[in-house]
């Protein structure tokens, strides 16, 4: 990923995370809670599943819908990160080759299944991730984090890197480019180059480290971030939204919603 | 080498959170009896610049191909290991948050492969007894190279175990130690050079850095590393033999994931109970008190592949297994020697 678009990516989820939904206004620990049951419940389905994981489309759907984020973002990045996923899982069709349904004239063998059911995990995990910090931001699944016990130093760090991301992801475009100007965008800079590139990038850095913990001194830091923005709570509607969610999650997992509607449907026609 | 959602069974991905969170609470908390606050930004700081440098890719010559800076082994050297394990985990989260680099239940895999490996045993247990004090380049380049081709391997072995374990790939154990290990030893090559330019070039300009360190340590000899290295050889193996005994029941949680059954009784004692304890507490499931539930048509299917869920793992993988990590250190040992006489003579 080059640096521009990175940087972009970053600014699109942050400020995704600045709308003002409902879904936004909830305290963060909900979303957080609601998140881990999906992930537990639909990756402890059993590896051959693939009609049953189609109903926990639904979990991110409805983040996605409720929360504003277009879902064509979240599919594009899920689609980014199916390489290592597919480099694992295509191996699976090639060792698992016991049929296990017929479709018509086409064997479906174990291996194929449990490579759809890989994809199909792969894409529920990763966009309910990112919705995830789309409805809420990174500074509020901090404190989340932070309330639900996750040590402060971790959380302080973790603002911290987050504040700054931006300033030296901005300082190594900016080297990069003064580069490309020099000597042509379209060389990769060879390892000499690289260390001082590198080397200054990293000088820059700790002196900016230094200069930062100046300032936060003279601020008065003890060791916490400021939090800024109305303190939430875990109310009513906190409630509701673990509640809606689990409940449906839940049931999802204990019933084969798929075969149950095909069933319905079969009794239909006879 | 950051692990995916989709691989690996809420069993495998909650007790690797469990051991991540646990040394996450012990790095923070070791770092708060240092009590130094003027860690803290250098720590956000220098998180920021992996994340920054990870983006800027060199050509490696005569290859074709480029690589970067992976990170681990430079904030350990930087930072020291408690401080450099808690950015690394941070780089992690937010990698795994905002770019979908590795899943957020596979997150603590991930902390741990890439975090605890190079942090709390590359690092003490090779790369800082080889270069106390006042180290030459060549001891400099040999001691980061060596560090990050062992903690590269130990990190990718750890993908395939954990892989393994959750039964959702079918990717044989041997097959896929022999996908990851070899492009790991590229890896680390090229990441422990990075790492040496880079740590020469800092001590050139700015030797105030490793003050501390110079105090303290003086440069010993190898034997020590090799007893480290030795004892975790011996630690992987035994745990690797500990999944292939003739007892399965060490694999009953990731059997049960695979197979639908109810849970295999287990022996109290030892590592399973404390295993099986400490899942119990951190699983949300207890029990898989789901799997009665589940329809009784889909067990039979899934009964038949209950003996290939777990292929290879017998006691001659296990065998192999600590004989290819004993050869790849071996590899790894020469190379780093190679290197240093190399530089001796330059």
């Amino acid at each position: 990923m080059s640096i521009e678009n990175a940087l972009l990516e970053l600014r699109r989820l942050d400020d995704l995370a600045h709308q003002d939904t409902p879904l936004h206004r909830l305290d963060a620990r909900a979303k957080v809670l609601a998140t881990v049951l999906f992930l537990v419940s639909m990756l402890s389905l059993g590896r051959y599943e693939v009609a049953r994981l189609l109903p926990f489309a639904a979990f991110p759907w409805l983040l996605a819908t409720l929360g504003g984020v277009p879902l064509s973002l979240l599919l594009r990045r899920a689609a980014l990160a199916l390489p290592f996923v597919l480099m694992v899982g295509i191996f699976n069709p090639l060792f698992d080759r016991t049929v296990q349904l017929h479709l018509g004239p086409l064997a479906v063998t174990g291996g194929m299944l449990s490579f759809s059911s890989i994809l199909l995990r792969s894409m529920l995990a990763v966009t309910t991730g990112l919705a995830l910090v789309a409805v809420t931001g990174f500074d509020n699944i901090c404190r989340a984090l932070g309330r639900l016990g996750m040590p402060s130093l971790f959380l302080v760090q973790l603002q911290f890197l987050y504040r700054y991301i931006f300033v030296l992801v901005e300082e190594a475009g900016r080297m990069m480019h003064a580069r490309a100007l020099r000597c042509g965008a379209a060389t990769r800079p060879s390892l000499r180059e690289y260390r001082s590139l590198l080397g200054s990038l990293l000088l820059r850095t700790l002196d900016r480290a230094g200069r930062v913990h100046q300032a936060m001194l003279c601020r008065g830091f003890s060791g916490t971030m400021p939090e800024y923005g109305m303190p939430t709570r875990f109310g009513r509607a906190e409630l509701r939204f673990c509640l809606a969610c689990g409940l449906y999650l839940l049931a999802v997992r204990i019933f084969d919603l798929p075969l149950l509607l095909g069933g319905m449907a079969g009794g239909l026609f006879r | 080498m950051h692990m995916a959602d989709a691989l690996i069974s809420p069993a495998v991905g909650g007790t690797m959170w469990a051991v991540s969170a646990c040394l996450l609470g012990y790095a923070s908390h070791k770092l708060k009896t240092e009590n130094d606050d003027s860690r803290i930004p250098l720590m956000g700081v220098l998180g920021a610049f992996i994340f920054a440098a990870q983006m800027i890719n060199f050509s490696i010559p005569g290859t074709g191909s480029s690589g970067h800076l992976g990170g681990g082994l430079i904030l350990a050297a930087l930072l020291g290991p408690h401080a450099a394990f808690l950015t690394i985990a941070s780089v992690l989260a937010v990698q795994s948050l905002f770019f979908a680099d590795g899943g957020l239940l596979a997150m603590g895999c991930s902390i741990f492969n890439l975090g605890f490996i190079p942090c709390y045993l590359a690092y003490p247990l090779i790369y800082k007894p080889l270069t106390g004090g006042a180290p030459s380049r060549g001891r400099l380049m040999a001691a980061a190279v060596l560090s990050a081709v062992v903690g590269l391997q130990l990190g990718a072995f750890g993908v395939v175990l954990e892989t393994t374990v959750s039964g959702i790939s079918d990717l044989p154990f041997g097959s896929f130690l022999l996908l990851m290990q070899p492009i790991h030893l590229a890896i680390g090559l090229v990441e422990g050079v990075v790492t040496a330019l880079l740590l020469a070039f800092l001590h050139r300009v700015r030797p105030e850095l490793f003050g501390i360190q110079a105090a303290g340590a003086q440069p010993r000899s190898l034997r020590p590393v090799l007893a480290g290295l030795g004892l975790a050889a011996v630690l992987v193996g035994g745990g690797l033999s500990w999944f292939a005994s003739a007892d399965p029941d060490g694999l009953e949680w990731s059997l049960a994931k695979v197979s639908g059954k109810e849970e295999l009784a287990a022996p109290e004692d030892g590592i399973h109970g404390t295993l099986d304890a400490l899942q119990k507490r951190v699983a949300f499931l207890p029990d898989y008190s789901f799997k009665a539930a589940a329809e009784p048509e889909a067990a039979p299917a899934k009964g038949g592949k209950e003996q290939e869920a777990w292929p290879n793992v017998n006691a001659g993988t296990s065998l192999s297994g600590v004989l290819g990590g004993f050869m790849t250190l071996c590899l790894a040992g020469l190379v780093g020697f190679a290197v240093r006489r190399f530089h001796a003579r330059a």
